[in-house]
């Protein structure tokens, strides 16, 4: 059968659909995480001590925040990038 | 294989219909997926680029060093695409 969704009911299709959507928006916060540990553990922890002292924890919490504020900004950097190269594109058809 | 659309209700399109709404779903959410992986991997070189100690914000000089940064990696990539073209075409 060739069929993708191979008969499915409308209500399976939306249901398949969520879970496709759910899982990507997993995998996109597992990596989020993994970076941001990795770049802020190299920030903020220069000699690994016995624990992690306090300043060390509220370097960690400012680089996460920060993090996630150069994420937001290089989105939108991007998108309006995209945006442009797609003008451009359709400009000299 | 027990088929209840498409043999119940008559009607084969409706099998289709549904497989052009879940291409079309499956194509907008791999590009987001793209457009996604995209922005982790600037914001992995251009962080390491840009930001020195993290600050209670992100400061100007950042922010325009972060947008400075990405779109300079797209000039490389056009410029290094556009010429090595040229190359295969000369000599390809």
């Amino acid at each position: 059968m060739d069929s993708l969704s191979g008969g499915l009911t409308s209500s399976q299709k939306d249901e398949l659909m969520d879970q496709v959507k759910q899982q990507i928006a997993v995998a996109n916060a597992q990596e989020l995480l993994t970076k941001m540990t990795e770049k802020c553990f190299k920030k903020c922890i220069a000699k690994p001590g016995t624990s992690l002292d306090s300043s060390e924890q509220k370097c960690v919490v400012m680089c996460m925040d920060r993090y996630m504020d150069a994420w937001n900004s290089i989105a939108k950097t991007y998108t309006a990038r995209l945006q442009k190269e797609r003008n451009n594109i359709s400009g000299n058809l | 294989m027990t088929d209840f659309g498409s043999d119940s209700f008559g009607s084969n399109s409706d099998s289709s219909k549904t497989d052009k709404e879940l291409q079309q779903f499956l194509m907008v959410e791999k590009q987001k997926a793209q457009f996604n992986a995209q922005i982790h991997e600037f914001n992995d070189f251009c962080w390491d680029k840009c930001v020195d100690k993290p600050s209670s914000k992100l400061d100007s000089k950042t922010e325009t060093c972060l947008v400075n940064c990405v779109d300079r990696f797209i000039d490389v990539s056009l410029l290094i695409t556009n010429r090595f073209a040229q190359l295969l075409q000369k000599h390809g």
